[in-house]
């Protein structure tokens, strides 16, 4: 082991590894002393260093998802005990503890909307990909760094816009309650809350467009010395591919919200029909307008969108399965191949959220096709991970524990969705809880956990410091029991013909009460029971920022560059000392005949000279 | 201590194309702002199709209800502003700056001239009493047009900006202004080209 051999520095001997760690830190109180020069305001709050930002988007997703997760356990307890008073509803809305159903509409629209646009995407896009890409291919900073914190202050606008309208209205209507697709013409006619709403979503809109074209050009342009296209860590090309859905797909919904804003504001009519009757009377607008257009824009977006909550998330398993098997991914082409694949075949199966709109036979024939053709390309990346597994000498930490459960849920979330992407089986499922089961196995037990991995994989990279190994088992084994508890049941419940979207879970139904009655109470108090588990990684979080064990630059003993060209936390603005200068893929794990079981990727080949791997900082007088 | 020392390093290509792209990160930018864009206007116009196609009662027919000379006025006016920003460019490429200014000049006046017989002819249409809630037509005429308008504001400000403020930038970092011109050209060019189409659908068809 190279980390074992002893190295001279001064005029001592020491292990490798020491020496490693003491260079992190030296650099590291060299870059605080650096950073003493630069205001408060430039660094932390006005940052244009991607790593900052990163830290910035990650710190507030990471909020806005405890957020959205405490909007869920407030429709939880009403689900569990439909009517019954609760200390944390009494607080959150000031009534009698007992949940309206127009406050119910209120929680699940907002935590859709913060779920999806404010926590999950920011995280895995703003906060991963931010970090993550330039260190990994070798780029000082992204390419545009004004427009990246300008990235981060559209984001934040838009959220507290979100927030805002849940606190400040209250007594106006409430935030938006027509759920987070908003269709009209229920959306047209809210309350003002909805506008709220729709001006947040433009600043979000605004913030992802900012982002994705950055990263974008970062990815072509940046790249380091040697880093060629099929060199490229799989994240970075998951964050490619997500990129361009960003970019192509939400200026609809952009569109679609300024039109819904005109609707609303200025008294046009173009998701209006005609002759609608609202409270007995006939709407005086001028009518003419088409609802279904709104969810043509919508989707368009949205289905994309489902690509960017899960891409990412591929991503940095493939990332952790690698390093972790210390082998090299199985079918690292086909997995490239396939996710370029599924992006450009995402923009083309929207309409399937819409065979029950009546939009007819041939349109839903094709849209049927071309969902079943896009489950093709997800079954190759999951296969190619699943066949990485195979015969690897498997390292069980706590980022490979969440990465191996991504798998299986994943698959769960993908294969239930199946029977929705076919129209006839359709007709029976959609909008009932079978449905939010398929998508959050995909977003919860899949993306989620994949998050909850890149946290534990990177907070050394970020901090310097490891998280707790023990609460981190501890946090993901209590994550994974309760997750399934809540999410299992609502295949059956979807199945039994719950509706979603039901005010008191489906009780007041003759056909749904049994499957209601018999399974809310234990899928909220798995809710509750999640929520707890949470406690052990958010006190982690925290005290192993502080406390955690220090290590080198590389703990895990990758490959990437992240970890073998800088220092952890990475040196200041600008990122390495020297360029790195890339000689080999990224997953050369347990080569035959080379000492190490890794060979970073600034390895050369034998018989060139190697570029230093950290270069120690010149001291100049 | 040198800030170098810090491993503090430049952003690479952003003046100078990079060989194996050809293209410099400023100009790979706007393109894909410029996708995104096509992306905004095509579901604007698919809109347009989709609520026009769907209509129950007659559609409203442009060249009767809106102001075409004005509108065809303009047009030209747009044409040539995209003219004079290549002039700017090219002036600058002959290393010309002086020149390339007054053409900069040149294509925020028309900047002006747009948006004067914009607003001139929105007065017209208020005067009749039309306004965005009176018909899905008059919707979509306002709500597209006035996002272009917005699009011009946004090209005006810029060319401002650089007749003004960043104007000294060509004295010391001359490649990277005359880039400059180049990707705010890029994206004059193709909100005159939103235009081009915009005309003929909405006053014409
Ligand atoms: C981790 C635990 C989570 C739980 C227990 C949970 C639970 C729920 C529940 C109970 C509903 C309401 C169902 C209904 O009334 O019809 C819901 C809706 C929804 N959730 Fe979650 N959720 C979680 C995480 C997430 C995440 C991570 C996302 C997105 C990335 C998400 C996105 C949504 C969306 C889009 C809806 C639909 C809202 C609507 O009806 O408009 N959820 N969730
Ligand atoms: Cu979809």
């Amino acid at each position: 082991m190279a980390q074992k051999r002893q190295v001279r520095v001064g005029s001592q001997w020491m292990y490798a590894r020491d020496a490693e760690k003491a260079l992190s830190e030296a650099l590291r109180v060299m870059k605080e002393e650096e950073g003493h020069h630069e205001s408060f305001i430039t660094k932390y709050v006005f940052s244009q260093d991607h790593k900052w930002i990163g830290v910035q988007y990650g710190v507030t997703a990471l909020c806005f998802l405890l957020f959205g997760f405490f909007l869920m356990i407030m429709m939880r307890l009403q689900l569990g005990w439909p009517g019954e008073p609760f200390w944390v509803i009494k607080m959150f809305f000031h009534g009698d503890g007992k949940l309206l159903p127009e406050q119910y509409n209120q929680l699940g629209a907002m935590h859709g909307t913060i779920m999806v646009f404010l926590a999950i995407v920011p995280l895995a896009v703003g906060a991963f990909g931010n970090y993550v890409v330039p260190l990994q291919i070798g780029a000082p900073d992204m390419a545009f760094p004004k427009l990246n914190m300008a990235s981060y202050w559209c984001y934040l606008p838009g959220g507290l816009v979100m927030l805002a309208s849940m606190f400040l209205l209250q007594t106006k209507g409430g935030a938006a309650q027509s759920g987070w697709t908003s269709y009209p013409p229920l959306s047209d006619i809210a309350s003002q809350g909805q506008t709220w709403w729709l001006v947040g979503m433009i600043f979000l809109i605004t913030s992802s467009l900012l982002g994705s074209v950055n990263f974008i050009v970062t990815i072509i342009q940046l790249r380091a010395k040697g880093m060629t296209w099929d060199r490229l860590p799989f994240f970075v090309w998951a964050q490619f591919v997500t990129s361009f859905l960003l970019l192509l797909a939400f200026p609809p919904l952009e569109a679609a919200g300024v039109l819904q804003l005109m609707d609303r504001v200025a008294g046009t009519s173009f998701f209006l029909p005609s002759g609608l009757v609202v409270s007995g009377e006939v709407l005086k607008n001028a009518g003419g307008g088409n609802p279904l257009l709104w969810q043509h824009l919508f989707w368009f977006l949205a289905h994309p969108e489902v690509y960017v909550l899960i891409l990412p998330a591929m991503g940095i398993v493939a990332e952790i399965i690698a390093n972790n098997t210390r082998k090299s991914l199985w079918g690292y082409r086909s997995m490239v191949g396939a996710s370029i694949f599924l992006g450009f075949m995402s923009f083309i199966v929207w309409a399937h959220h819409m065979f029950m709109t009546g939009m007819g036979q041939a349109l839903s024939a094709f849209f049927q096709t071309t969902t079943m053709i896009i489950s093709i390309p997800s079954v190759i990346i999951l296969s190619a991970l699943f066949i990485t597994l195979w015969g690897g000498s498997i390292r069980f930490n706590v980022p490979m524990l969440f990465a191996l459960a991504f798998l299986p849920m994943f698959g769960i979330g993908g294969l239930t969705g199946l029977p929705l992407g076919l129209a006839t089986t359709d007709i029976h499922l959609h909008d009932t809880y079978y449905v939010i089961g398929h998508f959050h196995y995909v977003v919860a037990p899949g993306t989620i956990f994949a998050m909850f991995a890149g946290i534990y994989y990177w907070f050394p990279k970020v901090t310097g410091r490891m998280l707790n190994e023990k609460l981190g088992k501890l946090h993901f084994w209590s994550s994974f029991v309760f997750i399934n508890g809540i999410f299992m049941p609502m295949f059956y419940q979807g199945l039994a013909g719950v509706s979603r979207r039901l005010y008191d879970g489906g009780i007041q139904y003759a056909h749904a009460k049994e499957a209601a009655s018999a399974t809310n109470p234990f899928m909220s108090a798995c809710a509750v029971g999640l929520f707890l588990s949470q406690l052990p990684f958010i006190y982690n979080f925290f005290t192993s920022i502080k406390w955690g064990e220090r290590v080198g630059a590389n703990p895990w003993q990758a490959n990437t560059l992240e970890w073998v060209a800088t220092t952890s936390p990475p040196l200041g603005h600008g990122n390495f000392t020297t360029v790195p200068v890339v000689y080999r893929g990224p997953y050369d794990y347990s080569l035959p005949g080379s000492a190490d079981d890794y060979l970073p990727q600034t390895t050369p080949e034998p018989g060139t000279v190697a570029a230093p791997v950290i270069a120690p900082a010149p001291v100049v007088a | 201590m040198s800030a170098e020392a810090h491993g503090h390093m430049e952003i690479p290509f952003t003046v100078h194309a990079r060989p194996d792209t050809g293209l410099y990160n400023g100009k790979l930018g706007v393109w894909l702002f410029l996708a995104s864009e096509v992306m905004l206007f095509g579901a604007l116009f698919s809109s347009l199709i989709l609520i026009r196609t769907g209509s129950t009662t007659p559609w409203p027919e442009g060249w009767k209800e809106l102001h075409v000379y004005p509108a065809m006025i303009n047009t030209f006016v747009l044409i040539a502003s995209s003219v004079f920003v290549i002039m700017a460019w090219a002036n600058l490429r002959l290393r010309k700056p002086k020149v390339a200014r007054m053409w900069i000049a040149a294509t925020l006046l028309c900047g002006f001239a747009f948006m004067g017989i914009k607003g001139y002819e929105y007065s017209l249409s208020f005067a009749h009493h039309h306004f965005p809630k009176t018909n899905n037509f008059f919707a979509i005429y306002f709500t597209m047009t006035g996002l272009h308008g917005l699009h011009v504001l946004g090209g005006m400000v810029v060319f401002a900006y650089f007749l003004t403020k960043g104007w000294s930038m060509h004295e010391h970092e001359y490649q990277r202004f005359t880039n400059r011109i180049e990707i705010v050209g890029l994206y004059w060019h193709f909100v005159d080209l939103v235009w081009i189409f915009l005309f003929p659908t909405l006053y014409l068809l």
